[in-house]
């Protein structure tokens, strides 16, 4: 619950405290121009803006798999920008990350996908033979139910459906007992339904296990019913930034411009997958 | 069918639309014969240069039809003899694609541009792919008897010489087509670079690393059988004495038990491919 205590104690050092992040790619592209963005509790905030806004630079920038031009990313007050290789490795296993193609290794088992987040832990060799400490192992299981997918260790992961697949690529995140979790366009290649069980399950897990999450989402009715907090983004700058019952018309026009933004909201009442079992949510987090 | 359904023809055919196509352009058509042109002065030139003495193949199926009655019947009594060596032939090809193996993973690695750490280590991992595939077993052999001396040693040392590089291209193409996005979310983790090597990459490298391996193990059980002719160890060795003392209903022997482990080892190593998923 070490998660809960940070918030609470709230020594004035924000989770995340995001400052002139810019990002220049090689190629001249300017995709970042100076963004700034402060979450100071428990939360899931929504990055809404049309294709090539910069959301994925943004999101890549914090956990530096894509390297930043300039400015600061601190993760309850460490610098993630000024570190070394070694330094950043390890700021790495506070940080989830959640890929629009599940990006599992689809060979492997879905024990050994979440395993994998616990590489930071142990060394190349116990790697290689996945040996993994036992409350590792039992986390992994506490983890799997959690997300819905009680049974399936053993299936590889080339033989699970959409849905599924993106459920272990969460579960391997939070294998990492995170302190952020980034998710780019989670939802991007899942059917409507589906994608509305897994933005579900987000939102349920950034309350129960009091973990911001930043989410890019090109789905203005998925962001406006489960996000708390919405950021515009349009050519590399925030252009809006509230809480997600104040995303006004007027605001979508100047994230998206004149287009035509809007879209039927759909029903969204299929009910959550596997409710959570209580008892084995402690041993999780 | 009625009649205003079909395309008027002759006086009034569809206007606008083309009724000739041809595949290549004259241009194209020159150039085409220009190669076929160069590929015949190619064969002339190669046949004149070799200086074939055409006489020869006046009798040739006539020293064909004597060979043969020279190797009939086949000494089958000697067969004993040679399942040691042809044993020993085995092990060479084995022991020689598992030292290869354990070679070719390092080396493919550093071959490989998204793995490798720089631009010199890269032309380090390519170079001894070249230096490993331009020179054949045989010629491996030869330098591994200078070495070592002869025996199987030097046959094995050989196999694995040639095989590391011939496994390890296949393996580095492979390193370079993996899905980035694997590798991505395993470093995401903050796993080390090697972790990501062995976690995320190696599993989807396998089936390639498997399937080369065996189909170069089976390459070997043909290598390794002519390797004795360089004093390498192996059934060649005897083969070759065979041939030397025109002991030829020996030698027929010897090439029938070679076919055998031939045909065997491509079978299992077909089968053994086919069921990698
Ligand atoms: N690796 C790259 N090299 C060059 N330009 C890039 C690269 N990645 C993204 N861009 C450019 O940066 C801009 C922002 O891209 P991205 O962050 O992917 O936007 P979004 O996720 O909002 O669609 C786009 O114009 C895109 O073309
Ligand atoms: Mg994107």
């Amino acid at each position: 619950m070490s998660a809960q205590v940070r918030a609470v104690a709230g020594s004035g050092v924000p989770l995340l405290a995001v400052e002139g992040l810019a990002k220049v790619y090689p190629t001249g592209k300017k995709a970042l121009g100076g963004v700034d963005v402060v979450i100071d509790r428990p939360q899931l905030v929504a990055v809404i803006g049309s294709s090539g806004a910069g959301k994925s630079t943004f999101i890549r920038c914090i956990n530096r798999l894509v390297e930043p031009t300039a400015g600061s990313v601190r993760l309850n007050g460490e610098d993630i920008v000024a570190l070394d290789r070694k330094g950043l490795r390890a700021a790495r296993r506070r940080i989830g990350m959640i890929f629009q193609e599940y990006n599992l290794v689809e060979r492997l088992s879905v024990m050994q996908n979440l395993l994998s987040g616990r590489l930071g832990y142990v060394g190349l060799f116990a790697a290689l033979r996945y040996r993994f400490p036992p409350e590792d192992i039992q986390a992994a299981f506490a983890l799997l139910d959690r997300v819905g997918l009680d049974g399936y260790h053993d299936q590889r992961a080339d033989a699970l459906s959409g849905g599924q697949r993106q459920r272990v690529g969460i579960a391997r995140a939070l294998m990492q007992r995170p302190e952020l979790l980034l998710l780019d366009e989670p939802t991007a290649s899942l059917d409507p339904k589906t994608s509305r069980q897994i933005m579900r399950l987000v939102r349920e897990l950034v309350a129960e296990r009091q973990t911001p999450a930043i989410i890019n989402i090109h789905d203005v009715a998925l962001a406006r019913a489960h996000a708390d907090r919405i950021i515009g983004m349009k050519d590399g700058l925030i252009v809006f930034d509230a809480e997600a019952s104040a995303l006004t018309d007027a605001a979508l026009t100047r994230i998206y411009g004149e287009e035509d933004w809007s879209r039927p909201q759909d029903a969204d009442d299929e009910p959550a997958p596997a409710a959570a079992a209580p008892g084995s949510l402690s041993l999780i987090s | 069918m009625t009649a205003h359904q079909q395309p008027p023809r002759g006086s009034a055919p569809m206007r606008g639309y083309p009724d000739q196509w041809e595949r290549y352009s004259p241009r194209e058509r020159f150039v085409r014969w220009l190669w076929l042109a160069g590929i015949a002065i190619a064969a002339a030139w190669s046949v004149s240069a070799l200086d074939i003495e055409w006489a020869f193949f006046a009798d040739a199926h006539e020293q064909a039809a004597d060979l043969i009655e020279r190797m009939w019947p086949p000494r089958w009594s000697y067969f004993p003899r040679i399942v040691q060596p042809l044993i020993e032939t085995l092990h060479i090809a084995t022991l020689g694609t598992m030292i290869a193996i354990v070679f070719a993973l390092p080396v493919a690695f550093l071959a490989a541009r998204n793995t490798t750490w720089n631009q010199g280590t890269w032309l380090i991992g390519r170079g001894m792919l070249v230096l490993s595939r331009s020179i054949n077993t045989v010629i491996w052999g030869l330098v591994f008897v200078a070495i070592f001396g002869p025996g199987p040693v030097a046959g094995i040392c050989a196999v694995a010489a040639r095989s590391v590089g011939f496994i390890a291209k296949l393996v580095a193409e492979a390193i370079e087509e993996v899905d980035a996005g694997q590798i991505e979310a395993v470093e995401a983790t903050g796993a080390s670079t090697l972790q990501v090597y062995g976690v995320a990459i190696l599993p989807q490298i396998l089936p390639v690393l498997i399937g080369t391996s065996i189909y170069r193990w089976d390459i070997n059980v043909r290598e390794s059988s002519v390797l004795g002719f360089v004093g390498a160890g192996g059934i060649g060795l005897l083969l070759y004495a065979s041939i030397n003392q025109f002991a030829w209903s020996q030698a027929i022997v010897i090439l029938i038990a070679i076919l055998g482990i031939v045909i065997i080892s491509e079978a299992l190593s077909a089968y053994v491919r086919s069921r990698i998923v």
